[in-house]
């Protein structure tokens, strides 16, 4: 027995799960496939943060475009609008704080230089050795643990059928379009969108499609709950801090600093040569942050390909199947492009350009 | 190098006596604790003594511990590590278990044996397998008064290990006294029974108890017993999350206490250099740990160059004492469920304080693996990093799916293996020196 859907969509983490969405509410008849639970990839462990200020320039639209996104989704994904400043700390991270924010500004964000008075007022428990900052009002976080509950829901509700648990070994074509091969039953789908973060390699392999795809281990914290000490997103000139107190007190730090592992390989592992020189970045930051204990540290896999430009367009080389991946931001933007592809994908006219995966990765996009 | 979280080797079951109560008379255990202490001291085995293990990663060759003591950090390199991280005992979530008063069988030995308290004046005391008899005759022992003992096990189920027990005639005779003295000083047991709920708002005050049927449902026909002090045990679970973070997989042996670290008899495992003894890799009780401790040290031995042959007497009586400890382990999984008596709102995440019906609600929505429940409710990312609740939760998974338990694998485990201050990881440093690596593309 086999199962025929208009499209398989495999990975359901955000950008999966919010193109099938838009995809069942064009007419499609979706199915969402994960190698594990929806959304606990990189869509659920990643730091959550919603900065337009560690953005890329050429992607600010879209992550503009993102934030609408997660306001509308609010409380159900734990949005919260704080604002954020960024900070630098010696007279080389103040002119690449200043290079770097004018252009995202540029761009569209709406960031602006403040004084360390502004700053000390709004986070007072921040170090006094602040040399320059800059002040996003868009900025903010939403949680990412809960991406996992929040799609299930939405699939749920819009009646797309998902499969968790459910990785695909193979896939063959037929007559009708690809049959994906899986521990269960074979599901078969006219078309195909591969959406697997840090595996679409093998995904993409399994069609004979090489994608240069890489992926980077992020390491992400969390300490106890702590009496309030932040009440807006903190990053650094260098985009090697995140760090934001939730509701309930616990204070998140993230910034990119690298584990160890890939992802044919399973998790990835935290390793203290990393996780110490960000947790000590956290604490220069905030000096108090000394007192916390820390509960947990993780990593996720963030993939990119040698651009650190998204893939999100027609597969080459292998008609009906597409991809979307490698969103630098991705957390961010990752709903919004999600429907962009879901638009694409319906044959409609996206908003905004999509990426073609097939362009040279080795020439510089912007 | 001996790395230990108290201030003196002897883990759980030959815990050293606190200074305070050096003149306190001597017990089985303290002779044994205080035996191994020495042979340690004359052995000249280096001990890191207070020190956490927060982390133990493979670099090339090597492992490499990373430790936290007196506040600091700190990492040793090995070309062999055992790891014997001993058990935690599981949580029996009840209406009203977690009322100031309410503690752990196992919390209870500790009280005991480190600074001789009592849990109160009047306890009662509840488990499975002989932990509690244990329990319940060192509070007479120490001079307080044990309300009642209550038992999931029958007289049945004892007899029905008999052949396994006399493999240890030893520890069957001293298990049959504790309940002997119980019962001439008229405390009542009460067998096949569990503790339903626990009453009183800021202090214990009673307990109600239910008899079980033979599938550990409880059954009509409440009893009432006024006690200030409940411990309350879950049976006992290997601790396996250090070994998890050093790649070793875990596999459901519910005769063995539940998820098992994955080890051979002779303690190696799938990590080169990486070794496991003692109850991590299956409950088998403290004499079968110290015997086992010896074959895995001969292991070692041999990994790292050096002649050491198995010896077949060593291994005879480790499975002997094995047997023992195994027929005891099941005796706690008789009529154990870890939810069978847990109401809709009782709290079964207590570091959340989750009840039973939020994380049925969160499974009814879809979440059906831990890891989907962690993420949605939080139900094991407290302080306590799941130990409390994963095996409840993964229960009402299995209720739910109609799965096996030995399909709804326990959360993730994530380093620290204990909660690190930020200061204590970060110590002092210089700005300028943090390896700060090239800002993300613009």
């Amino acid at each position: 027995m086999s199962e025929n859907h208009d499209i398989a969509v495999i990975g359901g983490g955000i950008m999966g799960c919010a193109a099938a969405l838009r995809l069942a509410s064009g007419g499609m008849a979706p199915i969402v496939l994960d190698r594990g639970d929806l959304g606990q990839g990189a869509s659920g462990v990643n730091a959550g943060t919603l900065s337009l200020q560690i953005k890329r320039v050429r992607l600010m639209p879209y992550a503009l475009k993102g934030h609408e996104e997660w306001a509308r989704m609010g409380d159900a994904v734990g949005f919260r609008r704080t604002g954020g400043y960024t900070l630098a700390f010696t007279e080389r991270e103040a002119e690449l704080l200043t290079e770097r924010q004018t252009l995202k500004a540029e761009a569209g964000a709406p960031i602006e230089f403040v004084t360390n008075n502004q700053i000390l007022t709004a986070e007072p428990n921040l170090t006094r050795r602040v040399l320059a900052a800059s002040y996003c009002r868009e900025d903010g976080y939403a949680n990412s643990s809960l991406t996992g509950q929040y799609y299930r829901g939405r699939l749920r509700e819009a009646s797309v059928p998902y499969r968790e648990r459910c990785a695909v070994t193979s896939i063959t074509r037929d007559t009708q379009g690809f049959v994906l091969h899986t521990g269960g039953p074979a599901i078969k789908a006219r078309r195909i969108l591969l959406a697997a973060g840090a595996w679409l390699k093998p995904v993409a392999a399994m069609l004979g499609v090489d994608l240069p795809v890489d992926a980077r281990i992020n390491t992400v914290s969390v300490t106890e709950r702590m009496p309030p000490l932040l009440t807006t997103v903190i990053g650094h000139a260098t985009g090697l801090l995140t760090m934001k107190q939730k509701g309930n007190g616990t204070i998140l730090i993230g910034g990119g600093w690298q584990g160890r592992g890939t992802p044919q390989e399973g998790r990835g592992e935290v390793t203290a040569d990393s996780l110490i020189p960000n947790l000590s970045l956290a604490q220069f930051a905030l000096p108090e942050l000394g007192q916390a204990r820390v509960l947990r540290s993780w990593t996720g896999f963030e993939a990119n390909v040698p651009d650190f430009y998204p893939l999100a367009g027609e597969l080459p080389g292998v008609p009906d199947a597409f991809v979307l991946g490698c969103v630098r931001g991705g957390y961010t933007i990752g709903p919004y492009i999600g429907r962009l592809m879901g638009e694409f994908i319906l044959g409609h006219s996206p908003e905004m350009p999509v990426f073609d995966p097939g362009r040279d990765f080795e020439k510089d996009a912007t | 190098m001996l790395i230990d979280e108290q201030g003196q080797a002897g883990g759980q079951v030959w815990r050293a006596k606190d200074r305070s109560i050096l003149s306190a008379p001597a017990t089985p255990e303290s002779r044994s604790g205080d035996n191994l202490r020495e042979r340690l001291a004359a052995s000249g085995v280096r001990q890191m003594t207070d020190t956490r293990v927060w982390q133990i990663e493979r670099q090339g060759e090597h492992w490499v511990i990373h430790t936290l003591r007196n506040g600091a950090a700190g990492r040793l390199h090995s070309r062999a590590v055992i790891l014997a991280t001993g058990a935690r005992e599981e949580a029996q979530p009840v209406r009203g278990w977690t009322t100031p008063g309410v503690i752990g069988l196992a919390g209870a030995t500790a009280l005991f044996k480190q600074s001789i308290r009592l849990p109160g004046r009047a306890s009662v005391v509840a488990g499975a397998g002989p932990l509690v008899f244990f329990v319940a005759s060192e509070i007479r022992r120490l001079g307080g008064t044990v309300a009642a003992v209550v038992t999931p096990n029958t007289r049945a189920d004892w007899l029905a290990r008999l052949p396994s027990m006399v493999a240890r005639p030893d520890l069957l005779w001293r298990g049959g006294r504790w309940v002997a003295d119980l019962m001439l000083a008229g405390v009542p047991i009460y067998w096949g029974h569990a503790v339903k709920s626990v009453s009183g708002d800021d202090q214990v005050t009673g307990v109600t108890l239910c008899r079980l049927a033979a599938d550990g449902t409880p059954l009509p026909g409440d009893i009432g017993i006024a006690a200030d002090s409940v411990c309350l045990g879950g049976g006992l679970a290997p601790s396996t999350e250090a070994a998890q973070l050093a790649g070793v997989a875990i596999r459901y042996r519910p005769e063995l206490g539940g998820w098992v670290s994955e080890a051979e008899l002779d303690g190696s495992t799938a990590r080169e250099g990486l070794f496991l003894a003692g109850d991590g890799c299956g409950i088998r009780g403290a004499v079968a740990a110290e015997l086992h401790g010896q074959i895995v040290a001969r292991t070692a031995l041999r990994h790292i160059g050096q002649a050491s042959a198995s010896d077949p007497a060593l291994e005879r009586a480790y499975r002997r004492a094995s047997r023992f400890g195994e027929a005891m382990t099941v005796l706690s999984a008789l009529r154990a469920d870890p939810i069978g008596l847990a109401t809709p709102d009782t709290i079964v995440c207590r570091c959340e304080s989750l009840t039973r019906r939020t994380i049925e609600v969160e499974i009814e929505s879809g979440a059906v693996s831990s890891n989907a429940v962690k993420s949605g409710q939080r139900a094991g990312m407290g302080p306590c990093g799941g130990k409390y609740c994963q095996s409840s939760v993964a229960r009402l998974i299995a209720l739910h799916e109609n799965r096996a338990l030995s399909e709804i694998a326990p959360p993730t485990p994530r380093p620290p293996i204990r909660p690190v201050p930020v200061s204590a990881l970060a110590g002092d440093f210089d700005y300028d020196d943090l390896p700060m690596p090239k800002p993300a593309p613009l």
